[in-house]
């Protein structure tokens, strides 16, 4: 069929081409304003990976392979064009999930056409069914909790780290025995558990830990496509697998800072209930003393204000606010007032979640900033808007030494002028613990949807005129 | 050295490279990272077609293969659209 082949010293040089791309692609994302070219340097890799593939001596039946790509591009098409920017959590985990399987899928069928497996082999096909495996099915889970199909709380019983553990040592004794027999049912058995081990070591972590969960999976799916890098000796598999773990590795060690908690507490001690429960919210508040404010009180404070901060968290996400915000930002600048948004490093679900859904909304990334640029602002600034964050403003961070928060860094919006919050109810955040900014003095809470909200705030702004 | 060590060297090197790489990336585009991420990882493509195109491999394994090649191409596919997508709001702001 093809007339030419690529010898293996080609193909080789071909995959260094490419992971070279590939290094450039990630080294793109240091400024939005090259990023794009990145993500071409990473397709032009990806096409010559896989052309160099084809064209290789060991590829020499085609059919499987064109149903699965043309498969695999109408399923990953429709994906990528029609997924929410708010969904985005879910997707990244839903191919963080494929990546482990597909790994897992890889080790099988390496082991079924490779005549003679040695031992080193079949000791690096059980690292990449492992990692594949756990990567899978703890993505799953995640996957699972970020949709709401399964409770965000975290799932804890008595002897749980026992029984991980075991979990832990019977997969590697397997391993060990499959690598040094070939047993077909020590290969079987160890798969089983690792699949299983990825659903028990992701139930006991807390929604509020969806972030770092999320990068821990992300860099899992890199050290399996790694272990399959090692299996097929494939260097652009052990590159590519590397800078994607490390990625993933990096990210979770940001999100865990950005909480003030070490991986090992997050991994093995979940906090907080995910689970949004409502609670007359007005009666409650006053009860608490807590201040409500109305849309027009709002409006009164922003439209002389000189700067006014607003602080997106997941609740913007959930209400699709975004759109509304970017309406009540341009009428506030169209006033000469200075607006910002101060972004906390775990606000949403998962790393860069806020960045994204603001700019979708077209929000210029100028006026975006992160927690350690902006925090010497808020003295300075007028109004702090809070759209749907909590945890990530609540001064217990700072000043309570019993909160389960203390010690998180924190966006000190209490120290604005005024501090209003959008919010729906008077639940406390996704970690469960309250927030001690309510009960300042210059603190309002404006209850209701926060985009009918913001989207009343700016209408009240238009009303008002010059 | 064995092919085993010589991959152990290429994978210590790589990771080095991504430590410094990845700490360079600006906080604002960690989302687009992950979905860059997920693309590229989509290389176990290659192991996919690998087993999937194999010789006289039986069906068990084509259908392995194929399963894993559907799968790593939705990663790929999905992923760099899905990127191109997010890095696309944040271009059209230059103005």
């Amino acid at each position: 069929m093809l007339h030419f082949s690529l010898s293996a010293h080609e193909q080789a040089l071909a995959y260094l081409v490419s992971a070279i791309l590939f290094i450039f692609a990630l080294k793109s994302l240091t400024h939005p304003a090259s990023a794009r070219r990145g993500n071409f340097y990473g397709m032009i890799g990806m096409v010559i990976a896989v052309a160099a593939t084809l064209l290789g001596q060991e590829v020499t039946s085609y059919g499987f392979i064109i149903a699965g790509v043309a498969g695999g591009a109408v399923i990953g098409t429709i994906l990528a064009m029609r997924i929410q920017m708010a969904a985005m959590p879910q997707l990244v985990a839903a191919l963080h999930s494929f990546v482990g399987l597909a790994a897992v899928l890889v080790a099988i069928g390496t082991f079924i056409i490779t005549a003679h497996p040695d031992a080193v082999m079949m000791g690096e096909l059980s690292a990449g069914i492992v990692i594949g495996a756990i990567t899978f099915t703890g993505s799953v889970i995640a996957f699972g909790k970020l949709q709401g199909l399964i409770s965000g709380s975290p799932v804890k019983f008595t002897g749980q780290h026992a029984l991980n553990a075991a979990m832990a040592l019977a997969t590697i004794g397997f391993a060990a025995h499959f690598a040094m027999t070939g047993s077909v049912l020590s290969l079987s058995l160890m798969t089983l558990i690792a699949f299983a081990l990825g659903v028990t070591l992701i139930i006991p972590i807390g929604g509020a830990d969806m972030p770092v969960v999320i990068s821990m999976l992300n860099s899992y799916s890199g050290w399996a496509a790694a272990a399959t890098g090692f299996t097929l000796h494939n260097n652009l598999l052990i590159i590519v697998g590397a800078l994607v773990g490390f990625s993933g590795a990096i990210l979770s060690y940001i999100m865990c800072k950005g909480m003030n908690r070490s991986i090992i507490n997050v991994v093995f001690g979940g906090f907080g209930s995910g689970d949004e429960t409502d609670t007359g919210a007005g009666a409650l508040a006053a009860q608490r003393g807590v201040k409500s404010a109305s849309v027009e009180d709002v409006v009164y404070w922003m439209e002389d204000a000189a700067k006014v901060i607003i602080i997106p968290g997941y609740g913007m996400a959930a209400a699709q606010a975004q759109h509304a915000l970017k309406e009540l930002m341009e009428l506030l600048v169209a006033r000469g007032v200075d607006v910002k948004f101060a972004i906390h490093p775990v606000a949403g679900r998962m790393p860069g979640h806020m960045n994204v859904l603001l700019a979708e909304a077209d929000i210029p990334y100028e006026r975006v900033l992160e927690m350690d640029e902006i925090n010497s602002e808020f003295p300075t600034a007028d109004v702090a808007l809070v759209v749907g964050a909590n945890d990530v403003v609540n001064p217990a961070a700072e000043e309570d030494k019993s909160s389960p928060i203390y010690g998180m860094p924190i966006l000190q919006a209490g120290k604005a002028r005024q501090v209003y919050f959008l919010k729906r109810s008077m639940r406390p955040g996704y970690s469960g613990v309250d927030n001690l900014l309510f009960y300042k003095d210059n603190t309002s809470l404006v209850f209701g949807d926060a985009k009918d909200t913001i989207e009343g705030m700016a209408s009240a702004l238009k009303g008002s005129g010059h | 050295m064995s092919d085993p060590i010589v991959a152990l060297y290429v994978f210590v090197l790589a990771c080095f490279i991504g430590y410094y790489v990845i700490w360079g990336v600006t906080p604002s585009l960690h989302t687009p990272l992950m979905a860059l991420t997920n693309a590229i990882s989509g290389i176990v493509i290659v192991g996919a077609l690998l087993v999937a195109g194999a010789e006289r491999a039986g069906l068990a394994a084509e259908l392995l293969g194929f399963l894993a090649v559907l799968l790593a191409s939705i990663n790929v596919f999905g992923g760099f659209l899905v990127t191109h997508r997010m890095l696309s709001m944040f271009q059209k702001k230059k103005k």
